[in-house]
Order: structure tokens, then sequence, then C-alpha cells
């Protein structure tokens, strides 16, 4: 067993883990993170996006040690105050989702996808950047019109900032 | 996935060191293949060494001769995200940009694509086609000495590649066939001209891994089109053949993807 030691959504945490224990895994199992969904075990789906130290990664497809060190937010981590955040809200108003196993990574996918290309995104462009996000619903047409009316608000909310 | 022991080298000795220690052990990088592949059981290592904290080996530089300098820790995003090969190789950029999804880009790293070989990679395209030389903790390869074989690279069994290098060119662009499912190449071409002439490289379609077509390159030295290359096709028997195409089908999309890349060339 090892010590893996990290920041899980703000917080140091630690945990004795064996190395061969996926960072997924340990995020439900350990920490008790549900929301982290592990939805195939061929690395496709995306359901088990987090952001490690800023950037979308795939947790069923790193070993937890990998992570020590780094700065972990899971889909528990993306709401502030008790508040929603401003991607939740518009999967929410949207409508999408269907059965709701997807979501958790579509959002983390959906927010990493705004941090890299700012809030000026056409749908094609949201579609071609969900390539590593599957809806076995096949509900992706409102998770585009999500996307897309999240980035509209985040856009606006960032003009009135300025 | 059976038991495994992690590693975590800061330097490349370190790792090296760390690799002769172990009783089966193997670098992990990326992990975009490797972790996947031990999940399924496919692989069995006694010790993992992570190389993806070894600052010596991340990052991007532009040398003095024009040439790019990418560590082979390097992501895929980065290599994609960079203003200097967006300028000077475009080909190489959009390349990365296209591998896997943008998670799988924010993990795996070059050094992890070229030393695994997979046949259905990108970057063994634009390393033959830009005449890359690969970097280890040893010596250097040319990228045409390095790629032996589906899987297959020159690298000793202890070997660290550790950055990778590309001379100048020009008109680089890689057109790309994705399966429909996997979104792996089923024929990915490279082209480029450089100093040495006009450079097609094909990675996703033979049986040995990437090659080159002298044909389309000589007829590219001559009139850079894709008319040039348009009645030109590897020849079947080396093509790879399952079910998502026959080798007939790939040859014929070895031209097509050619004919895309150079229009796309500028």
């Amino acid at each position: 067993m090892t010590t893996v030691s990290m920041t899980v959504n703000g917080k140091q945490i630690s945990g004795e883990v064996e190395d061969r224990t996926l960072l997924s895994t340990f995020l439900r199992e350990n920490q008790g993170l549900t929301g982290t969904h592990i939805g195939c075990d061929t690395s496709q789906c995306g359901a088990c996006l987090v952001h490690m130290d800023g950037k979308a990664v795939k947790s069923c497809s790193m070993l937890a040690v990998q992570a020590t060190g780094s700065a972990v937010t899971t889909i528990e981590g993306v709401s502030q105050n008790g508040q929603l955040h401003i991607m939740q809200k518009a999967f929410k108003e949207n409508h999408g989702l269907q059965c709701g196993f997807c979501t958790p990574g579509m959002i983390m996918s959906a927010i990493d996808m705004i941090d890299r290309l700012g809030t000026d995104l056409d749908e094609k462009t949201i579609r071609h950047e969900l390539e590593g996000n599957i809806c076995r619903c096949t509900g992706y047409h409102n998770i585009v019109k999500a996307i897309k009316a999240a980035a509209d608000e985040m856009a606006e909310v960032l003009e009135a900032a300025e | 996935m059976y038991e495994t022991k992690y590693h975590r080298a800061s330097t490349v000795s370190d790792a090296a060191a760390m690799l002769k220690n172990a009783d089966d052990g193997k670098l992990l990088s990326g992990g975009q293949t490797l972790i996947p592949t031990m999940k399924q059981r496919l692989a069995a290592p006694s010790d993992l060494i992570d190389l993806r904290h070894i600052g010596e080996i991340s990052g991007i530089v532009k040398q003095a001769d024009g040439s790019i300098r990418i560590g082979a820790a390097t992501c895929h995003a980065d290599v994609a995200g960079n203003e200097d090969i967006k300028a000077v190789l475009p080909g190489l950029a959009d390349l990365a940009g296209t591998i896997g999804d943008p998670h799988v880009r924010h993990m795996g790293t070059i050094g992890g694509s070229v030393a695994n070989n997979d046949p259905a990679a990108d970057y063994p395209a634009a390393l033959l086609a830009l005449g890359a030389t690969i970097e280890t903790n040893k010596r250097e390869f040319s990228a045409q000495d390095f790629f032996t074989g589906m899987f297959e690279t020159a690298l000793d069994e202890d070997e660290i590649v550790t950055a990778v290098v590309f001379p100048v060119a020009s008109n680089t662009a890689y057109a790309k066939f994705p399966n429909p499912a996997s979104r792996y190449a089923m024929a990915g071409v490279f082209v480029a001209k450089t100093g040495a002439g006009a450079r097609v490289a094909v990675t996703g379609a033979g049986q040995d891994g990437v090659f080159r077509m002298p044909d389309m390159e000589k007829a590219l030295d001559g009139n850079w089109s894709a008319d040039a290359v348009a009645g030109m096709a590897p020849s079947a028997d080396n093509m790879l053949s399952d079910l998502h195409g026959t080798a007939a089908y790939r040859a014929n999309l070895v031209t097509v993807m050619a004919k895309r890349a150079v229009a796309a060339s500028s």
C-alpha cells in the first residue's frame, strides 16, 4: 500500500491505496465522491472526467498515485457556496440530460472546453470538442444547447465584470 | 489490473536506474495506451516508472537553426497549441490536435507515442516525413532508422526517449481518415517540402507501420499539386486488412489522404 496525497475540491486529502488503484476508484471508493462515474472499461466514454491541475483528464485512465501532489476537481467541486455552476444550471434548464449517467463527465468536459477556447463557441465546435464524451441515450442535441447557453451566459458575466 | 509498483522519477538518470532495478519494469509517460492496456490485463509490468514529472524532458523550444525541439514528456495539447509550431510546422500542430480526444491530449505525450509505435498512431508519419531526430538517454536516431515495424522501434529495452527534434520545412500538412468508431487513423498521410525534397509518409494503413511513398515524393518534387499524386497508391499487398477495411480500400485511402494533404498544405 502507498499513501497518496492530493488536493481534491480545494481540500488537502490523503489515503492508502494499492499502486494499481485507478484515480476514479480512489475518488469514488476512498473519498466517497461518487459523482465521478465509470461508464466503460476502454477509456472512451468520458463519464469519469475530472480536472487535474486545471485540465480535463480521464480518471479511469490514470493511477491514483500518478495524481499525488496534484489539484483535482470533481463534479462535486464545481458548485460554489451551494450555487450551481453556470454550466450545471444550463444543463438543468436545457434538459441536457436524459438518464444522467454521462452528465458529470459532460459538464467537466464543457467547463474545460470554455477554459481552453473561450465563450465564443459555435455548435460545430462544441460537437467536435465533445469527441471524448459519449451519451448512450444519444441526448447530444440538448447537451450542445446547454453548453452554448452556458457559454453565452458566461460571456455576459465576463462583459458585465469589465 | 495486475499488481504493479509505481515509481516517480525526477531525472532521466533516476528513471534509468529505476528501470534497471525493476524485474519487468515499464516506462509510464501519459499512460493513455499503457494504463488501458494494463486494465485489460494485456500488459502486466512489475514496476511503472513515471516520466511525467521530469522537467528536463518537457517543453518545446525553437532552436537557433529554426528547428523545433519537443521534450518527450510534452503532451499533445501543448504541441497543438504551441505558437512557434503553428507558425513553422502547422501540419505538425494540426496532427497533434487530432490525436484521441481533448482529454487524451492533456495526458498523452510525444515520447510515449513514438516509443510505442502503434501502427495507427499519428506522430510517426510526421517524424518520418519531416526527417525528425529522436534523442534518447544513450544516442540519437533518424526517424528512418527508428521505426522498424508494427509496435517495434530501434530502442533498447532500457532506453528512454528524451526529445524529438523537427528540422524546418514548408508546406506541412496532415490528412487522416479516422475509423468512424475508434477514431484511430485508417490512413493518415503527412506531406512536407523539406531540405531534402518533398516527403510523404503514411501511418495507419501499412502492415509494418509507418512508411514513405517515394513515387509520390518524386512526383511532388516536380509538381506540388494534388493532381501529381492522384494516380499513385501503395501496393495493397503491404496494407492492413481487417473488418474495418480491406487492403485495397486502405491503399485507395492513402491516395485520397495524400491528395487532401497536398491540397491543404500552403
